[in-house]
């Protein structure tokens, strides 16, 4: 065991001893009670793979329970990091490395391990307390179970305390410093540069000097070891992935959806306001804009959904950026007010973070099963625009897509991410905002004519003027009975309500000729994969692989689901075949046999988990 | 406000659209008044909004000149706060029912309170539900019979302005549709004040529950059974010849007869710190007590508003005006060339 004295501080990074091995990619999983630390892990994992220039991907997955039982199945979170020399789309399916922290995080994850993966445990939490918690009757480690498997057992516990020791911290304390440990372990083993996180752990124990200490002496500790335990005879190399040209950082999908909202209202000349009540998985969205009150961001925790929704109505109303953000409970609450919003005809984003339902349902898990409430869940015929981001650093442009949308036609946009996206993270190429276009927003001027203003007088694209308050001469009111067309004033009549109906469904579908075509990648005849949301990924490389087997397939993903890009009709009968893979029982499906009669095959799957590669590949293969 | 405004009448703050209220109904009284007030505020009408929810009542914006926003049921002031948070310097008005306010935006109602969001609220109390044809509401007195209810009711009534304390707000008042002189008063104070001003109104709906208020309307008993608050003032009613004393904890009427004076009595003190007395004087309902109308609090609290737009101030003196390329470009970075 080498000392642990040198003060890390003062280490430059210095790379292991021992040969080195090139591989072109790893998906590595962290799992462990939900004490354990398994998440702050993870994300060290990822930013110092991305700081490294690979292309990365990542799966979180945690229980709903703050701290279930310690040490039981319930209680293990997990934390998957894909990182790659080339380009790559999903955190990965097999696993070349697990770190399992104790029995139950073994058990539940073991089946995921690829035949001579390393299994790397810790081999102080494996007594007989620890298997009666995992309810397990016999050692894991016994029998031929982990025979497959390179099974290196570290005295994670043991080798911690001793590394921290003279630190003053109590054993206790201590014990919570094993996931550095680990963490060092995993980064002597892929080469990874531990400087980011000596500067992550200086920051965020700013405070807590004792505690910073002993967390970079677990780290030393976790590499150290790693240099010189027999166990591993190389380290692997990951290089850089050659993505496109740029600066890159790395975000998680609700971080970079609130960034993109910023911009949003950078780009159109506003201040942004986002009403929001507490909820997984969107709550952290609300956190990372309420930090950013010196960029004029506005955030409101309302009393409940409703008044979230409603008080980014009134924000709207009165000529600014009008957002609410929640998940599938709450945004059931807030259909009434999104319904009003249609009516009144007023720019809105409606942010669904989709989670597993129906009801409280999966918190912690995704899900893409809200696709039909975002179409139907109104009373009355009230379309609105529904746009979905495909991946944690498209959240970005999605939002400044969906402001677009509803600030040109005037009406609310409803952007579905999930909770798969929401929490994973991914390289994000820094944009040049002075590149971006400007979103357009033209304020009617005051008016001194006397004339009664006419706020339903409409444009080419059949959107509204945004007269905003304390405009003199543009005095209006507006609300959600009927209202005449172009004067707003309240109207029964019949025709004029088949009108107005079909005045906002055109509308809407006029959106299509605001957004891009459809793109399709791969073949243009055979079988045709058509995506949505977070499953592009997994959708992406399992048609580029079939390809690779033969196969004719094409892929094609939707970016917005209503309306329709304009040439998806035109695509669809280019193929014998349409597969629709989707994490709900097949409700994009639904809409595209309503509308274009293809009769596409769903691949449907609602178990908490994103799609893996293979399963796609398997069904794929099957069908082309 | 620029000097140079014109004058202003309540024909400025007058909408080209019919009222379609019932005859008789006491909203029109409101209304006049309300447009008697507001031509005095030195607020033109483009400055002004009035958002209410759904109800006879909520038909109210469509009536005035000024910007207006008709929302959903209960919901007004969760509108008026987001838009009240974001244009601070307009003049906001929620105009709500009884079941609006109590019932379905009874959340809302509460919140809007205690975080004193700088608007006027006025909860237009018939007793009833009004537009849905006449079943009892959140105020109506136990054993109601109504069509929902042809037994009577079972559900004990809320006192909004019991209702309204206990929310913390800094402003409450009650007055009477048709003691429009009274009103006209109630609703310039409460435009005036600076924070969240509820003013409940005792409104007759003459279709589903005439004379519901008559003992505080009809100018032969509104004497006996009304007490009109008045700051500094002891509780003096029915023409000088009674007031309100304390025993104890409790409130009882005396007569002035000489055996008792004034100073006795107790005296009204709208801005005291604590919402105890306010409370007590909530409490006096007919037919055991008169009722109080007028103003019950009127206390200074920083304004949500205000505050919410503080803080966006300070986050700029500490840190700087955001610049959002510089934000995205800062942290763990790497570039590919
Ligand atoms: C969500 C919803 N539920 C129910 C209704 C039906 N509704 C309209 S007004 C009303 C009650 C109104 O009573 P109140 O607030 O006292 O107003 P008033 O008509 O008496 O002025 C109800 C139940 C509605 N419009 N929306
Ligand atoms: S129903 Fe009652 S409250 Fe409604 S307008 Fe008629 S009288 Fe007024
Ligand atoms: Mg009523």
């Amino acid at each position: 065991m080498s000392s642990t004295s040198t003060s890390p501080e003062l280490m430059e990074f210095l790379d292991s001893s021992k040969p080195r091995q090139a591989i072109s990619g790893v998906t590595v999983r962290l799992v462990g009670d939900s004490g354990d630390g398994m998440q702050l892990l993870g994300t060290q994992l990822t930013n110092v793979s991305a700081l490294a220039g690979n292309d990365v991907a990542t799966f979180p997955d945690f229980p709903a329970e703050i701290r279930a039982p310690r040490g039981t199945r319930a209680g293990v979170s997990g934390y998957q990091v894909h990182f790659a020399s080339e380009e790559i789309f999903t955190p990965g399916d097999g696993l070349d490395a697990l770190v399992a922290m104790n029995p139950a995080a073994l058990v539940t994850n073991i089946g995921d391990l690829k035949p001579a993966g390393y299994l790397i445990l810790n081999r102080d939490s494996f007594d007989a307390k620890d298997l009666k918690l995992a309810k397990l009757d016999q050692d894991p480690r016994q029998g031929d179970r982990l025979k497959p498997y390179h099974v290196i057992e570290v005295p994670m516990t043991t080798l911690t305390r001793t590394a921290v020791e003279g630190t003053g911290l109590s054993v206790k304390e201590a014990d919570q410093c094993k996931n550095f440990f680990a963490m060092g372990l995993v980064f002597w083993l892929y080469g990874r540069d531990y400087r980011p996180t000596l500067r992550f752990i200086e920051a965020k124990f700013k405070h807590l000097p004792a505690v910073a200490e002993a967390n970079r002496r677990a780290l030393t500790a976790g590499w150290n070891y790693g240099e010189t335990t027999e166990h591993f005879a190389s380290t692997y190399q990951v290089a850089p992935a050659r993505l496109q040209l740029g600066t890159y950082k790395n975000v998680m999908g609700n971080q970079a959806l609130a960034w993109g909202l910023m911009a949003a209202a950078e780009l159109s000349g506003k201040e942004l306001f986002v009403g929001a009540y507490p909820i997984t998985p969107a709550s952290d969205v609300l956190h990372e804009l309420s930090r950013y009150k010196h960029f004029g961001v506005r955030t409101f925790q309302a009393e409940d959904e409703i008044a979230a929704v409603c008080s980014a109505i009134g924000v709207s109303f009165g000529g600014g950026m009008g957002v609410t953000v929640s998940s599938g409970p709450g945004i059931a609450l807030k259909t009434e007010g999104m319904g009003l919003a249609v009516m009144l005809e007023l720019p809105l984003l409606v942010l669904n973070i989709q989670r597993g339902g129906p009801s409280t349902g999966l918190p912690t898990k995704t899900e893409q099963a809200d696709l039909l409430m975002a179409m139907f869940g109104r009373n009355g015929e009230a379309p609105l625009p529904i746009i979905a981001a495909r991946s944690p650093a498209d959240c970005f442009d999605a939002a400044i897509e969906a402001w677009r949308i509803a600030t040109r036609l005037m009406t609310p946009v409803v952007l579905l991410s999930d909770g798969y996206i929401a929490n994973g993270a991914e390289p994000w190429r820094i944009p040049d905002l002075s590149k971006l276009p400007k979103i357009e927003i033209r304020h009617p001027a005051a008016q001194s004519s006397g004339e009664p203003f006419r706020p339903y007088l409409r444009d080419e694209y059949l959107s509204r003027p945004w007269a905003v308050p304390g405009t003199s001469g543009l005095m209006h009111r507006i609300g959600g009975l009927e209202k005449e067309d172009v004067t707003g004033n309240i109207s029964y009549d019949p025709k004029n309500h088949q009108h107005m109906v079909n005045t906002r469904a055109q509308k809407v579908a006029n959106a299509s000729q605001l957004i891009d075509p459809v793109q399709v990648t791969g073949d243009d005849s055979g079988l045709l994969v058509l995506s949505w949301g977070g499953t592009y990924g997994a959708c992406y490389t399992a048609t580029v692989r079939a390809r690779a087997q033969g196969k004719r397939v094409g892929h094609a993903h939707l970016r917005w689901l209503n309306p329709f890009p304009a040439n998806l009709g035109e695509i669809l009968k280019r193929y014998q075949r349409v597969l629709i893979p989707e994490l709900n029982t097949g409700q994009l499906r639904f809409l595209i046999d309503a509308k274009f009669r293809t009769g596409a095959i769903g691949l449907n799957k609602v178990q908490g988990k994103p799609f893996t590669v293979s399963e796609l590949v398997d069904e794929i293969l099957r069908l082309a | 406000m620029s000097t140079d405004l014109p004058v202003l009448t309540a024909n400025d703050f007058t909408s080209d659209q019919d009222v379609r209220w019932c005859p008789g109904c006491g909203d029109y009284s409101i209304l006049a008044q309300m447009k008697k007030i507001l031509p005095t505020l030195g607020i033109p009408p483009h400055q002004t909004v009035f958002i209410s929810g759904i109800g006879c009542s909520s038909r109210f914006p469509y009536y005035v000149n000024t910007y207006g926003l008709h929302s959903i049921h209960g919901r007004a002031p969760a509108f008026a706060t987001g838009l009240k948070m974001t244009r601070p310097e307009l003049s906001v008005w929620v105009i709500t029912g009884d079941g609006d306010a109590l019932s379905i935006g009874g959340n809302h109602f509460i919140h809007l309170m205690r975080r004193n969001v700088d608007l006027n609220i006025i909860l237009f109390n018939n007793s009833i539900y009004g537009l849905t044809k006449g079943q009892y509401s959140p105020t109506s007195p136990l054993g109601k019979v109504t069509k929902s209810t042809p037994m009577g009711s079972l559900d004990f009534p809320l006192n909004p302005i019991s209702v309204a304390l206990a929310a913390e707000a800094t402003f409450v008042a009650r007055s009477v549709d048709t003691n429009i002189k009274h009103l006209g008063e109630v609703l310039l104070r409460a435009a005036r004040h600076k924070g969240t001003s509820f003013v409940e109104v005792y409104q007759n709906c003459n279709v589903f529950n005439d004379g519901a208020w008559d003992y505080a309307k009809d100018k032969a008993v509104r004497e006996e059974n009304t007490i009109e608050l008045e700051h500094g003032k002891p509780l003096v009613f029915a023409g000088g010849k009674k007031g309100i004393r304390l025993n104890g904890f409790e409130p009882e009427i005396v007569n002035l007869d000489g055996r008792v004076s004034q100073d006795d009595l107790l005296f009204h003190d709208e801005r005291a710190h604590s919402p105890t007395l306010a409370y007590l004087l909530s409490r006096m309902r007919y037919p055991e007590f008169p009722e109080p109308i007028g103003v019950f609090r009127a206390v200074e609290r920083p304004t949500y508003d205000y505050l919410v737009n503080h803080q966006i101030e300070q986050a700029r003196v500490q840190r700087g005006v955001g610049d959002l390329q510089k934000f995205l470009a800062a942290g763990d970075t790497w570039t590919v060339t």
